[in-house]
């Protein structure tokens, strides 16, 4: 358990913030104090600012107390969804002649596409496998790609160099380059967002660049909500994995807060109900989210993750979303609200059916604002479990969240376990630079992957380890 | 003149798919290919799928495919122009043209590559490969089957570095060469294979496997779109086995002699619950055990597909946790013939087992 200096478990503010209502709990160790519910205001801020006075005054708990805050937004998920607070990107690939045939943003949704493409430049460069260049890499015209970016008045560029994963000096040597050009453009590097796999890698890249301007601006409107409520703990944003981010670092990598939301409700849910096997369905405003808990933590997708109708190769929750909410009054004696009744039970129960991955009974942890419609008996499950502080499980979800550090590199000329040592150490750097205690950093996660037909040793190695937050006040 | 079948946009997406089954593991995903032949279309360009038995015995025909690592094409990409122009340089060499191009390998992205190709030569192609699956190794085709003459070869990378393999003392030393030349391309490199004559195709190739693909994905899309089980109704189409249900429980893979070599290890769920397993491949799926005992190997199909969704996994997206169900699909005629098991039986990937198919209690 986090202790702070005076010897009393780390008190924490777990805030979520939806499209309809911004949820917070206080946490102290591993005990809900208090939670409350409020509505999401259109600036965000004063919404965030209401929460924290009510959670504070409502735990008699002070501002100075509190060791660190965490939110867990829908608004990146939203804003692509919806394709609206995007800005237009330019997308800038080094590789040629390889990767030539399928230009930036051809697997995008045309009218998504539209808005966001900017200026496209397609460059010599890039890396083979075995690390050697493709071709030099063509700074001149990088030079000129740059000229012409600030002559557009584009704010942010995606950049992705064909194998950076790998070697990601191309990435580096653009980047610098743009900064001499037109230091005020935002750059994002897809070798710092993604694996291997180019053009899922790019989008995800160019996701992330039409999101940093609302990533920002959003990130300080939480920042400067915590100064108003007094509070001067440092600010986490949720991420995918159920893990955190420093607001500073995360206002930079909004792609990786896109299913933040129902990660944190699964998260919750286990915390709150001492599970760590069990279906979890949450009842927001407009949708619920059916997922499955293993070991407490979300079950991912097996495959390929749309965003908005965009590829990507996310780490996601492997969710069913259902356009059933708790946010309509009705009466229940009414014949017409009985008939929608067992619609709705048949929608839960086919759904619960469809995220079993076996027959055998498992329980069901029913949270969020509409808790209340889940019937009592479910087909398939062993028992309907309603929990403390249900409504608020995503908030509880986000205070508990630990921080993360992962990579995902090929290693040549080393052997099995040397190259897992090399990347562990490299993703345990990541967590701590992430805002990890690095007393506390585990492993959780190792893959290893030789890649076909290399001569050598020649290994992909995924690690991600995950810590406890450090107390850095 | 024979009858040619226009190929649409919708064969390609059900081509895809299907090929991905059809690959056993490997061959890679097809997607970019398939998002390069639907840019292609979109610029005009058409491509006829034709029947191999409408081709004349003295016709020349071209098998092409890509060859490298999966994970490699995922970063460079595959590009048309780079098939077409091994190709060229094949009809450059032997001072003759091609009538037709044909597959290489139906399993997998090598499905797209002779399509690519002939879209820009405006060839048909011939719905007919030399696997009728996905294999590893270069020696491993219906034509060395046959016996065949493995050269010459053509062999183009991205920088138009080219190659020429004129003579081989036989298909594993051209399987030897090629490999080596792949390497130092950077992994990947566009193929033009031996040249093959109309009847050399018709008698040794695997027929309308581009069909069958098709098909596949076809079924797969239908059952989908209908909220059915995508698998049951692959098996019920292709006469295929259920093999095992379960999730994936650990991965282990190595490179050995410049394969991805390793063992699948799947825990069972629903009927096949406390029953375990294994699967050993290189590059594709080979030898699959159900709890240690042998339940199907080379050359009959062994597919890991998703439970859900009857997508393909491959050897190399296989991850902890996935929920696949494992299914047999019945070999070509010519690869469980005595000389085809041969190139392509258990022995042909060092098992010390005979080849006992899946199907051969239901044949009986």
């Amino acid at each position: 358990m986090r202790r702070t200096d005076a010897g009393r478990p780390m008190r924490r503010i777990g805030i979520d913030v939806g499209g309809t209502n911004t949820d917070a709990a206080l946490l102290e160790g591993d005990h809900v104090v208090h939670s409350v519910k409020t509505p999401t205001t259109r600036d965000v801020t004063s919404g965030i600012t209401r929460a924290l006075s009510e959670i504070l005054a409502g735990s008699g708990a002070s501002a100075e107390g509190i060791g660190a805050v965490m939110i867990g937004t829908t608004h990146f998920t939203n804003a692509v969804v919806q394709r609206r607070d995007l800005i237009p990107v330019a997308a800038v690939r080094i590789g040629l002649p390889a990767a030539a045939t399928l230009e930036p943003f051809i697997d995008w949704p045309a009218d998504l596409a539209r808005l966001v493409r900017g200026r496209i430049f397609l460059l010599r460069g890039g890396h083979e496998v075995d690390g050697r260049p493709i071709v030099p890499f063509d700074r001149a015209a990088m030079r000129e790609a740059a000229r012409g970016i600030r002559a557009s008045a584009l704010g942010s560029v995606g950049i992705t160099s064909v194998f950076s994963p790998l070697n990601p000096t191309c990435e580096e040597e653009a980047a610098a380059i743009l900064r001499e050009e037109c230091p005020d453009v935002a750059v994002t590097l897809s070798h710092s967002l993604g694996r291997i796999g180019l053009l899922a890698r790019e989008n995800v890249t160019l996701l992330n660049a039409c999101l940093v301007d609302l990533a920002r601006r959003t990130t300080r409107a939480f920042t400067a909500a915590l100064a108003e409520s007094g509070i001067r703990a440092p600010l986490y944003l949720t991420q995918n994995d159920g893990t955190v981010m420093l607001a500073e670092y995360a206002e930079s990598f909004p792609v990786y807060s896109f299913a933040s939301g129902p990660t944190n409700s699964m998260r919750g849910a286990a915390f709150l109900s001492g599970l760590s096997d069990a279906i979890v369905i949450d009842v927001g405003g407009t949708t619920t989210d059916i997922g499955c808990l293993r070991q407490g933590f979300p079950r991912e997708a097996n495959n390929v993750i749309h965003v908005g109708g965009v590829r990507t190769l996310f780490r996601m929750p492997d969710l069913l979303s259902l356009g059933l909410g708790g946010g309509t009054l009705v009466d229940t004696h009414d014949p017409t609200v009985r008939t929608a009744l067992a619609r709705i039970y048949a929608m839960i129960e086919e759904g619960v059916d469809r995220m079993k991955s076996d027959a055998s009974e498992l329980p069901l942890i029913a949270v969020g604002g509409g808790a209340f419609l889940i019937p009592h008996r479910v087909p398939g499950i062993s028992k309907v479990v309603s929990v403390p502080h249900q409504t608020v499980a995503n908030a509880v979800g986000a205070a508990i969240a630990q921080v993360s550090g992962e990579v995902d590199q090929i290693f040549t000329d080393l052997n099995r376990d040397d190259a897992i040592a090399a990347a562990r150490r490299l993703a345990e750097t990541r967590a701590a630079s992430a805002g990890a205690n690095p007393a506390t950093l585990e492993v959780v996660e190792v893959e290893d992957l030789p890649l076909a037909y290399l001569p050598g040793n020649s290994l992909r190695v995924r690690v991600r380890v995950v810590g406890d937050i450090a107390d850095l006040r | 003149m024979p009858d040619l079948r226009a190929m649409t946009e919708p064969d390609f997406d059900a081509l895809a798919l299907g090929a991905w089954i059809m690959g056993t593991g490997g061959g890679g995903d097809p997607y970019h290919s398939l998002l390069e032949m639907k840019k292609l279309y979109a610029g005009g360009r058409r491509v006829s799928l034709m029947d191999p038995l409408d081709l004349d015995d003295e016709q020349l025909v071209a098998a092409v495919g890509q060859m490298g690592a999966p994970l490699v094409i995922q970063e460079k990409m595959t590009d048309a122009n780079l098939i077409a122009e091994t190709v060229r340089m094949m009809e450059r060499h032997l001072s003759r043209s091609f009538s037709a191009i044909a597959l290489w390998e139906i399993g997998g992205n090598n499905s797209f590559q002779p399509f690519l190709g002939a879209a820009l030569l405006g060839l048909p192609v011939v719905d007919a490969d030399a696997m009728g699956r996905a294999f590893p190794q270069a020696d491993m085709n219906t034509f060395a089957i046959c016996d065949l003459a493995p050269a010459p070869w053509t062999m183009v990378d991205i920088r138009r570095n080219s190659i020429i393999f004129t003579e081989a003392e036989d298909w594993y030393w051209m399987e030897r060469m090629t490999r080596k030349a792949c390497t130092v391309f950077g992994s990947v490199a566009a193929t033009c294979k031996s040249p093959r004559t109309g009847r050399e195709i018709k008698e040794c190739s695997i027929l309308h496997t581009v069909s069958k693909a098709i098909r596949i994905g076809r079924l797969v899309q239908e059952a989908r779109a209908r909220h059915e089980d995508p698998i049951a109704a692959l098996l019920a189409s292709e006469g295929g086995v259920r093999l095992f249900q379960g999730k994936v429980r650990d991965i282990y893979r190595r490179t050995t002699e410049g394969y991805l070599r390793g063992t699948a290890d799947i825990e069972g769920l629903g009927e096949d619950r406390g029953a375990s397993f294994t699967l050993d491949f290189q590059n594709e799926f080979v030898i699959g055990r159900r709890d240690g005992a042998i339940a199907a190997t080379v050359p009959d199909l062994l597919c890991v597909l998703d439970s859900v969704s009857g997508d393909a996994l491959g050897t190399e997206t296989l991850r902890y946790g996935q929920r696949v169900t494992v299914v047999a699909l019945p070999a070509p005629a010519l690869l469980v013939s005595e000389k085809g098991l041969r190139h392509v039986g258990p022995r042909a990937f060092g098992y010390d087992v005979d080849f006992r198919s899946v199907f051969a209690a239901a044949a009986q």
